[in-house]
C-alpha cells in the first residue's frame, strides 16, 4: 500500500516535471510510477467492478476507444481511459495519475484501453482484462511484426485471456480466428458490415496478401451488430431484424467507411457491456457528438484555413485514408518519416495505389524519406509540386503555396508529432496526449 | 510524350505469384519495370503468372518476391511443376529477379529450424538455413550496377556454395547470414537478393539492366534506351547511401 502511495506521489510529481518542461503527456511519469511499484497497475484497477475492457487492432483504436468511453459515458457510466493514444502500460498508467487519489486505487465503473496487439499481452501479464474488442489485423510496424499470421496470433492469444466477453470482426478473418480459443463461458459477439455494403470491405480491409479465399463470414444473429450505411457520413446499425432495436439513423463528425465500422465495434461492446440499460437513442446521440481524434482527420484553422492532419501508418490505413477524403479533393502534402515508431521500412507505399490524387497531384512531400516518396508518386503519375525533406519548412512553403483553400496532410506518427507540436506552438492547441475527452 | 513514336518493340514481363509471394511492396518491382519499359520507348505486357497456371513460353524477364510461410505453402506444389521450364529459361539467359521468399525457393534448400529439409529449384547454388533471430534494417550494397539500397527483413540465414557469385557485398546491413558480408547470389542473368524497399524503384540502374536483357531478347536488337529522368531515385538513393554509411 505505501508503496503505491509513494509510487502515485513519483509518477504524479514526474508528470508535473513534464509538463513544466513542455513535453505534454509522455509515458514518462507512468515509467516512474511503474518503477517504484511494478504492481501498480494491477492495484489502480483492482476497484474497477464494471469491466477491464481492451480495445486492440491495427487500424482504428483510438477512435473505436473514443467513441465505446463516450457512448459508456453517455449512459452515466465513470469510465477511464487512455486517450492519449499511447497505448502500453506506462501510457496507460501516465493517463491515470492527474485524477488518481494517494490510495492508488481508481475510481471508476469501467476502464477501457486501446492497446496494440503486442503491448496487450504485457497488460494481460499484469491485469486480467475481462472483455476484448478485436477490430482488425493489417501489416503494420512491420520491424516489429513480421508476418500477419503472428499479428493474427496475438490477438487470438489476447482473446484467450479475456474472462467475460469479446466482440470480433465477422469481416476479417485474421480477427474471427480468434473464436476458437476463447475460454469457457465466455460470451462471443460480433460485429461487421451488412450484406449490401460488403463489396466495399476491400476498402478497409488488408488488401494483398490474403490467403483467405474460402472463408465465410459467420452470420450475424441478434447481439451482433451489423452497419448499414446511409450516405458518406450518416449510418444505422442493426441488431438483428427488428428495427426497434436498432441505433440510428445517425451522422458521425468524421468521414468515412472505416469511421462508421468503428462505430459499429464500439456500439456493439457498448451493448454487452451495458446489457439492459442500453439505450439506442443515447448511444446515437452520443456516436454524433465524437470529434475525431488527433490525427484521424482533425481540423485547425491555419491562416483562416482549414488544415487536416491525417495520419497514416500502413498500406490499409493510407488505403482507406485516400478512399476516405478522395470524395473531397484539396492541397495535398505527405510527410514520411523513418523513425521506429513509424515502422523503418517504407515499402509499404507501393501496397497503396496513390491514383487518387492523380487529378489534384501532390504540393509537397516531406519528412526524411521525402524524395522516396516523390518517386512512389511518380511511378503513379501523381504530379509532385516540391520536395522538401525538413517538416518545418515544407509546412511553411505548403501553407504558403496554398493560402486560401483547404489543406491537407497524410503523415506517419513521427512527422506527425512534429507537425502537431509546432502547430500546437503557433495556434496555442492544446499539447498532445493533453486532450479533455470527458 | 512519345505516344506518337512507335514502339520499340513489346517486352513481356512475368510476376511469378503476385498474390501468394510479394509482400513488403515487392510488386512495386513489377510496376517500376512496366513503367521504365514505356519510359523507354518499349510495350510492356505484364503477366501475372498464379499456382496452375500455365508460364507464357515468350517470357522477357521474370519478377518474385517475398511472402509469408502460408503463402510459400501455397506455392510449392506449382513450383514443383514449373521447375524443369524455369530451369531452362535460367539456363537460356533469361533475366530474372527474386526477392527474399522466392530467392531462397530458388536455392537448392531450406532448412527449417527444426531440421526438416525442403527442396528449391536449384538454379542458385544456395542453402537457406532457417533461424530463431531475424535480420532486419535498412541495407546498402555494393555491386556490378553501382551502389543498391534496400530494406531486409528475413530471419533465414543464406551461404553461398562455392564457386557461387554474390549479388553484392554488404557496405552496411546484415545481407544473406550477417556473417560473411556477402548479399544475394547471382547465376548467369538470374539474380537472387533478400532486398524489399521495392529494390528496383530506388535503384533504376539495376532496373535498366534487366530491361536491356529483356529487350534484347524480345527484339532480337541492342537495347535502345529512352532518355530517363531519375533526379527523385538518384537523390533518394544517395541520401540513404549517406545516412546509412555515415555513421560507420
Ligand atoms: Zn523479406
Amino acid at each position: 500500500m505505501l508503496r503505491t502511495t509513494a509510487a502515485v506521489i513519483a509518477g504524479k510529481a514526474a508528470r508535473l516535471a513534464a509538463r513544466v518542461k513542455g513535453g505534454g503527456g509522455s509515458a514518462f511519469p507512468g515509467l516512474v510510477a511503474e518503477r517504484v511499484d511494478p504492481a501498480f497497475l494491477t492495484h489502480a484497477l483492482a476497484g474497477v467492478q464494471g469491466g477491464i475492457v481492451v480495445v486492440s487492432g491495427t487500424n482504428g483504436k483510438t477512435t473505436t476507444t473514443k467513441m465505446l468511453v463516450a457512448v459508456l459515458r453517455a449512459h452515466g457510466r465513470s469510465v477511464l481511459t487512455n486517450p492519449t493514444g499511447s497505448n502500453f502500460t506506462r501510457g496507460v498508467i501516465s493517463s491515470m495519475l492527474k485524477d488518481l487519489p494517494l490510495s492508488g486505487r481508481v475510481h471508476a465503473d469501467l476502464a477501457v484501453l486501446e492497446l496494440d496487439e503486442a503491448h496487450a499481452l504485457k497488460f494481460t501479464e499484469v491485469v486480467t482484462p475481462t472483455h476484448a474488442l478485436l477490430l482488425n489485423v493489417a501489416r503494420d510496424q512491420l520491424d516489429r511484426f513480421a508476418e500477419i499470421d503472428h499479428t493474427a496470433d496475438l490477438l487470438a492469444r489476447l482473446a484467450a485471456q479475456v474472462t467475460r466477453g469479446v466482440v470480433l470482426n465477422l469481416d476479417d478473418p485474421f480477427v474471427a480466428r480468434a473464436q476458437d480459443g476463447l475460454r469457457h463461458g465466455v460470451e462471443r459477439r460480433w460485429f461487421g458490415v451488412d450484406a449490401s455494403i460488403a463489396h466495399r470491405l476491400p476498402e478497409v480491409l488488408e488488401q494483398d496478401v490474403r490467403f483467405t479465399d474460402d472463408y465465410v463470414a459467420p452470420v450475424a444473429g441478434d447481439d451482433d451488430g451489423t452497419l448499414a450505411p446511409v450516405d458518406d457520413r450518416a449510418l444505422r446499425i442493426n441488431f438483428g431484424a427488428d428495427p426497434a432495436s436498432g441505433v440510428g439513423p445517425f451522422t458521425l463528425k468524421q468521414r468515412g467507411l472505416a469511421a462508421m465500422i468503428n462505430a459499429t465495434a464500439a456500439t456493439t461492446m457498448a451493448r454487452m457491456l451495458l446489457g439492459p440499460d442500453f439505450d439506442p437513442a443515447v448511444t446515437a446521440r452520443a456516436l454524433a457528438a465524437v470529434n475525431p481524434p488527433f490525427g484521424r482527420g482533425e481540423v485547425v484553422q491555419v491562416g483562416g484555413m482549414p488544415l487536416e492532419l491525417v495520419l497514416v501508418k500502413n498500406p490499409a490505413g493510407f488505403t482507406v485514408a485516400l478512399s476516405t477524403y478522395g470524395s473531397s479533393p484539396v492541397a495535398t502534402m505527405i510527410a514520411i518519416n523513418d523513425n521506429d515508431a513509424d515502422g523503418r521500412d517504407v515499402s509499404w507505399l507501393y501496397d497503396v495505389s496513390f491514383a487518387s490524387l492523380r487529378d489534384r497531384g501532390v504540393a509537397m512531400t516531406s519528412g526524411v524519406r521525402a524524395y522516396d516518396m516523390a518517386l512512389r508518386l511518380d511511378y503513379d503519375d501523381v504530379r509532385v509540386d516540391s520536395v522538401e525533406p525538413d517538416l518545418i519548412a515544407a509546412l511553411d512553403a505548403f501553407v504558403a503555396a496554398h493560402p486560401n483553400e483547404p489543406r491537407r496532410v497524410f503523415c506517419t506518427y513521427t512527422a506527425m508529432m512534429a507537425l502537431r507540436r509546432t502547430l500546437a506552438q503557433r495556434l496555442g492547441l492544446p499539447e498532445f496526449g493533453e486532450e479533455v475527452s470527458a | 510524350m512519345s505516344t506518337e513514336s512507335a514502339s520499340k518493340g513489346t517486352i513481356t514481363l512475368v510476376h511469378l505469384y503476385p498474390r501468394e509471394m510479394s509482400i513488403y511492396g515487392d510488386l512495386g518491382n513489377t510496376r517500376c519495370l512496366a513503367a521504365r519499359i514505356a519510359r523507354h520507348g518499349y510495350t510492356a505486357r505484364v503477366v501475372d503468372h498464379h499456382p496452375g497456371g500455365e508460364l507464357p513460353a515468350d517470357a522477357h524477364v521474370l519478377l518474385g518476391g517475398g511472402g509469408q510461410d502460408s503463402g510459400q505453402v501455397r506455392v510449392e506444389d506449382d513450383l514443383a511443376v514449373q521447375a524443369d521450364t524455369l530451369r531452362a529459361m535460367a539456363g537460356d539467359g533469361l533475366p530474372m529477379l527474386m526477392i527474399c521468399g522466392m530467392y531462397q525457393l530458388f536455392g537448392n534448400a531450406f532448412i527449417t529450424v527444426d531440421g526438416k529439409t525442403l527442396p528449391g529449384l536449384g538454379i542458385l547454388d544456395v542453402t537457406t538455413q532457417g533461424g530463431a533471430t531475424r535480420m532486419i534494417g535498412p541495407v546498402v550494397l555494393d555491386t556490378a550496377y553501382g551502389s543498391v539500397v534496400g530494406y531486409e527483413n528475413h530471419s533465414g540465414a543464406t551461404t553461398l556454395g562455392s564457386g557461387q557469385a554474390a549479388f553484392g557485398k554488404v557496405v552496411a546491413g546484415f545481407g544473406n547470414n550477417g556473417q560473411d558480408a556477402m548479399e544475394g547470389a547471382q547465376t548467369g542473368n538470374v539474380i537472387g537478393s533478400y532486398l524489399h524497399g521495392p529494390i528496383l524503384p530506388a535503384n533504376p540502374a539495376l532496373a535498366d539492366h534487366l530491361i536491356a536483357l529483356a529487350a534484347e531478347r524480345a527484339t532480337g536488337r541492342p537495347f535502345e534506351p529512352g532518355v530517363m529522368d531519375d533526379r527523385l531515385a538518384d537523390e533518394a538513393h544517395a541520401r540513404q547511401v549517406r545516412r546509412l554509411t555515415r555513421a560507420r
